[in-house]
């Protein structure tokens, strides 16, 4: 009997985050070296993290749709539109801040509902589906903000115990919005790894006839997870509203490319099946220390996506490498786990 | 014993205009092996996934123990005890054998909402499973299941099928892409699965593979069933030739034999 799992070389490669994190500390290393002690100190440290954080709360749902064979690009949208609604409903309209961010998550989840009964009815791939929804929200998002506001960007001030729990800087620094990624990261950790839903989510990625006929509910999961990536892009939307008081239509595009990155670099398989929470927390470090910690060296910041891009091929290389040790990997003879 | 395990009577399949299956009946019995036979597009597919419950049979009966079945979804043949293995093993690849053993039926322990997937008792059931067929190379259930060989995957396929009770085992070409002695470790384990007195349906296009471990053989030709004998009844070459459509065969040798006489002992040329 297997007590006590050891850590062996075959666990280490089998872990579809070893690549990401031999990559975080490369890059947290070379950044540390040219960047000086302004990077690691605790502002430098602020500056990657309020990054990561409020990118790392939509990265974790799109990994996990990833992991189950689909993709959400239309959370580029759902972040500005999050913002705009909680924006127009309590800084406009001066409705209770709970409203707010009730109808700014219920849109989320029904842009979601959306998109998930369109990929399981049509079987269009996702990637086109959320193109579509994609540019629809942006348009709607656009089209009523001016119509009920008169301007494309909306001025909202929320109490304070709103401001306390999603807008706050802790220490002048840290935006409160990275104890929303640790709880985020706890609660997907524990779905994707401990509970019985992420086998089914493996499965679906892996091979999705094979798990509808072992009698996983394909369809419901992927809606529901397609709703949890609406959901989540919609509460980043509206904790930056709160932060900066206000909310602007079109503030979130970029989400859409930096998530996919953080997601690929931090192991998880593009075609699915394959990947891990930890994993995507190391992919969205990595990408935030080098979207900021530029800033902090000698260098000309317009060079950022160059090691972005050179950084992503290179993960992505790295990834399969080790994917590639892990199925081939076996245990000695004689080794026997007895 | 009275009733066979699974008994087909009459059964029709069209798609629309096209009929694919003719009044087919079969039936096996528990601890028997039914070898299906047949060339491409003799129905074979379409008959398995009636059997798993993917398809509804247009008109005709299906019966288990004989009671009359009928299956909305792969579910529920699973349910009532028929497991479907696929060329490939229906397996995911970069899953480990634990999970993937367990897929859709994850043991869990603690309560709640914190029940959790029990990995440790998963791997120690899948790889016992596994080795009690005989695969003794797989020891540790956190390997992953893309690693294994063809027919390793074969086996832990099988193994999942027989834990969760299956009482009828369909095997869809489980040997056609794996190599000599692979193929013979597969046979040999779908005798084990007959001696466990599991009705196993045994798909294929190998005669040899058929006649080594079947005890009841049908053969389908354009959706009809055509031949339908037990073992001893019929030489390979009867069976390889009924296969090929029997007078197809004859035919080309015919033709053959005559451009042969015709042209100094040549064979015909490609052209095209």
């Amino acid at each position: 009997m297997s007590q006590t799992q050891s850590p062996s070389l075959g666990n280490l490669l089998r872990r579809p985050e070893t690549g990401s994190f031999l990559g975080l500390v490369a890059v947290f290393v070379f950044f540390t070296i040219f960047g000086g002690g302004n990077f690691a100190s605790p502002t430098g440290a602020a500056s990657w993290l309020n990054v990561a954080a409020s990118l790392g709360i939509v990265a974790i749902p799109i990994g996990l749709l990833m992991i189950a064979g689909e993709l959400d690009i239309s959370i580029g949208s759902m972040i500005p539109a999050g913002s705009v609604t909680v924006a127009i409903i309590s800084g406009h309209f001066h409705a209770p801040i709970l409203v707010g961010i009730g109808v700014a998550l219920a849109l989320g989840a029904l842009v979601g509902f959306i998109n998930g009964i369109l990929v399981i009815r049509t079987a269009v791939p996702s990637f086109i589906v959320t193109l579509g929804t994609l540019f629809a929200v942006a348009g709607l998002t656009l089209g009523l903000c001016v119509i009920l506001t008169g301007t494309t960007s909306v001025a909202i001030k929320a109490p304070p115990e709103a401001k306390f729990l999603l807008g706050q800087f802790i220490g002048g620094a840290f935006q409160v919005t990275i104890f929303w990624w640790i709880v985020a990261v706890a609660f997907w950790g524990f779905v994707l790894h401990y509970s019985p839903y992420g086998n089914w989510i493996l499965a679906m990625g892996g091979d999705k006839v094979s798990a509808r006929n072992a009698g996983i509910p394909t369809e419901r999961m992927t809606v529901l997870l397609f709703m949890c990536s609406g959901m989540s892009a919609a509460f980043v939307g509206i904790s930056q509203a709160i932060l900066y008081n206000s909310a602007q239509v079109s503030a979130g595009q970029s989400y859409i490319f930096n998530a996919i990155i953080s997601v690929v670099v931090g192991g998880v398989l593009l075609t699915g099946g394959y990947g891990s929470i930890f994993g995507i927390v190391l992919g969205t470090l990595t990408f935030a220390i080098v979207n900021q910690g530029i800033y902090y060296t000698g260098f000309d910041a317009n060079w950022a996506s160059l090691i972005i891009g050179i950084l992503l091929l290179l993960a992505v290389l790295m990834n399969n490498t080790f994917r590639k040790l892990a199925l081939s990997y076996s245990p000695a003879k004689g080794k026997a786990s007895k | 014993m009275t009733a066979p395990l699974l008994k087909l009577t009459n059964v029709n399949k069209s798609f629309g205009p096209v009929d694919v299956l003719h009044d087919i009946s079969l039936q096996v019995n528990a601890g028997e092996v039914l070898c299906l036979l047949g060339d491409n597009g003799a129905g074979k597919s379409t008959l398995i996934k009636i059997l798993s419950g993917v398809h509804k049979v247009t008109s005709g009966a299906v019966e288990m123990n004989g009671a009359p079945v009928l299956f909305g979804s792969p579910r529920d043949a699973s349910d009532a005890g028929i497991a479907t293995v696929h060329q490939f093993g229906g397996t995911f690849p970069l899953m480990s054998i634990g999970r993937s053993f367990f897929v859709g039926e994850e043991p869990t322990k603690g309560w709640g909402p914190f029940k959790r997937f029990d990995s440790q008792r998963a791997n120690e059931v899948a790889v016992k499973a596994v080795r009690d067929l005989g695969i003794t190379r797989i020891d540790d259930g956190d390997r992953l299941v893309g690693g294994l060989s063809g027919g390793e995957r074969q086996a832990l396929a099988i193994a999942r099928a027989v834990h969760f009770g299956a009482s009828v085992l369909i095997l869809d070409e489980p040997t056609a892409a794996l190599g000599v002695k692979e193929a013979a470790h597969v046979l040999r384990i779908v005798l084990q699965a007959r001696q466990k007195g599991i009705a196993v349906i045994f798909i294929t296009h190998n005669v040899i593979h058929a006649l080594t471990v079947g005890d009841h053989f049908a053969v389908l030709i354009k959706g009809a069933k055509a031949a339908d004998f037990r073992k001893g009844e019929k030489s390979r070459e009867e069976i390889t030739d009924l296969m090929a459509g029997g007078e197809h065969m004859a035919e080309l040798e015919a033709e053959i034999a005559s451009y042969m006489a015709t042209h100094e002992g040549h064979p015909p040329a490609i052209t095209g």
